[in-house]
């Protein structure tokens, strides 16, 4: 797909994040809007998937792990405006009985989910597992994970990082959604990330780095990424992003990770973003 | 009263050993996972002639129950091996999240169980893991008798697709279980059949309550014994026909009282047929070091203990 086209899915998935959060007074629409652009660029540009037929298996499919789950507006979005399941669904997002969870579930049998999250940290050893698996099975296709920076403060991400790297696990890209912000404040004052290029560098990963707002440049970050698998290191993208882009009262601040605009905020977000696509 | 003949004296962990071997020349797609306890697990067999199906996680227990959770996606049927206490209450959240919420195929293997793990001590001697387990939604949670129903056990979930538990251990204990046994995952064997009470045991308390029922029969009470090592699902009529004819139960397990075998049972008969129960479990506390057998003694889970619960049961029926 197109840059430009990209561009209108991308404004169209921000537009469906702040209706499915106000529509439920409840999600995490900062985290969700940061990660619009890139989870965008890796559905409709880069992966090779069959949003038609979704199997578990995945055999033959380039596969993504959500690890931050909360997120998941903008994942659900994605996937129904990539055609997993019918957009109208989103509005069923965080309601009783419905498949969209308020964090990704399994047994609720969404097309596109093949792993839950919530509880942080477990992501990476996930996607990890599963190319493995690839690896078993000579499949060639990738892994994709992403995960928030705040996570990267749980111990289980960096068991997984040192694990990927001794074994040399060269068929996975791991994303980070460096927005510098988590739920009491920014990462800096809550529990400092320090050097994080340098610290994955020092458990054996290639380091890329990209800005998640760019879309051409992600789609060249993305695209060298790709082409450095296979040769025996794992990749990490550090993508610096803004938590809440593209309304501009949520950018800037922690205070719009996991709260809801109301009718009168609902409003003024929606004149901020084009609808391209059609609401659903 | 049927009398049972000792095959041979083992570990159970050995026949966690033999049966993943087993498993695995059947199946190309199992593969096994260890947090660096390769031969305390008895893994070595598989590992050698499956180098490529193996893998070697280090001392990272949360990463290794990721990392079989993803396998799953793709075929691969991991069994994960380190100590019981590791394989549960240290990674809960990432079974919970991962494997149980997930419904991933993922076979997690406990070895050294209980307080007969010995002298290292409480730290390692976990008590509460069936009860952890157990109270996971999609779990099935086995704890087989000896070495030959361990071995059955380990070939029998390789086929069962869903999340397992399978508890074992380190000692060296009878075999009584036939090697050729038909091991049926929810299926209850009902050893020894009885009239008086009702003894249901798990794991190294079955030999146990076999002794028991034999001293029992001494005293002139027909004890009937039950090898419940599937706890869940639990083989409720089982439970039920028994206890129907005996109108009481003992309930045997080297594991806490609260959350184990004893509550399981405890469960079902409240609903259906209340009876006096007496339990033969540790009563919240933790153990210590000392040796396997002077554990048993002093936390009592010995065959004495199971022999007075049974006739204090028996005094309980009005």
């Amino acid at each position: 797909m197109e840059i430009q086209q990209l561009k209108a899915v991308a404004s169209q998935v921000r537009r469906d994040i702040v209706r499915m959060v106000s529509g439920v007074n409840s999600g995490h629409p900062g985290g969700s809007l940061g990660c619009a652009d890139f989870l965008t660029v890796l559905y409709f540009n880069q992966m090779k998937h069959n949003p038609d037929h979704f199997s578990m298996d995945g055999k033959n499919e380039d596969l993504f792990f959500l690890s931050n789950g909360h997120i998941s507006p903008v994942w659900y979005s994605v996937l129904a405006r990539a055609g997993y399941f019918p957009i109208e669904e989103l509005g069923t997002f965080r309601k009783l009985n419905a498949r969209l969870q308020g964090h990704p579930s399994v047994d609720k049998k969404v097309p596109g989910v093949r792993m839950a999250s919530g509880s942080l940290g477990q992501g990476l050893s996930n996607g990890i597992g599963a190319a493995l698996t690839k690896k078993l099975n000579g499949d060639s296709t990738l892994v994709y994970t992403l995960h928030g920076d705040g996570e990267l403060q749980e111990g289980q991400i960096w068991e997984a990082a040192m694990y990927a790297a001794a074994n040399k696990v060269d068929n996975i890209i791991a994303t980070i959604d460096l927005n510098g912000r988590q739920i009491d404040g920014d990462t800096e004052d809550v529990l400092s990330l320090g050097n994080l290029g340098a610290k994955w560098q020092a458990f054996g990963w290639e380091v890329l780095e990209m800005d998640g707002h760019n879309i051409e440049e992600m789609i060249a970050v993305l695209n060298k990424a790709k082409a450095m698998t296979g040769k025996g290191k794992p990749i990490v993208i550090i993508m610096k992003t803004e938590m809440g882009q593209g309304v501009d009262y949520m950018m800037g601040s922690h205070k719009w990770h996991g709260v809801a605009p109301n009718a009168e905020q609902l409003q003024v977000a929606l004149n901020q973003l084009e609808e391209t696509l059609g609401d659903y | 009263m049927k009398q049972f003949e000792i095959l041979g004296n083992k570990d159970t962990r050995s026949g966690f050993g033999e049966g993943l071997l087993e498993a695995g020349q059947k199946n190309p797609n199992v593969v096994g996972l260890c947090a660096d306890l390769i031969g305390s697990l008895k893994m070595d067999a598989f590992k050698n002639a499956f180098p490529e199906r193996f893998f070697q996680v280090g001392i990272a227990e949360a990463n290794m129950i990721g990392l079989a959770a993803g396998m799953t996606i793709g075929g691969k049927i991991p069994f994960t091996g380190t100590f019981a206490n590791f394989s549960t209450g240290r990674v809960y959240d990432q079974i919970r999240q991962s494997v149980a919420y997930s419904q991933k195929n993922v076979k997690i293997c406990a070895s050294h169980a209980g307080l007969t793990l010995g002298e290292d001590g409480a730290t390692h001697q976990i008590l509460e893991d069936i009860g952890m387990m157990r109270m996971l939604p999609n779990m099935t949670v086995i704890v087989p008798a000896d070495f030959n129903q361990t071995k059955q056990a380990t070939m029998a979930i390789a086929d069962h697709v869903g999340p397992v538990y399978l508890r074992f251990g380190r000692p060296v204990v009878p075999i009584f279980v036939k090697p050729d046994a038909n091991f049926v995952i929810g299926k209850a064997d009902l050893l020894i059949e009885g009239t008086d009470v009702t003894i249901i045991a798990c794991g190294h308390l079955v030999w146990k309550s076999i002794e028991a029922a034999q001293q029992l029969a001494e005293k002139g009470i027909s004890a009937e014994v039950i090898n419940m090592h599937t706890i869940k699902p639990l083989d409720e009529k089982a439970i039920l026909d028994s206890v129907r004819k005996t109108k009481c139960v003992v309930t045997a397990e080297e594991h806490m009282m609260n959350g184990g075998l004893g509550e399981a049972v405890s469960q079902v008969l409240a609903r259906q047929f209340p009876a006096p129960q007496e339990y033969v479990a540790v009563n919240d506390t933790f153990g210590e070091s000392g040796k396997p057998e002077e554990l048993m003694v002093k936390y009592g889970l010995d065959t004495i203990n199971i022999v007075e619960a049974a006739q204090k049961a028996i005094q309980r029926k009005s």
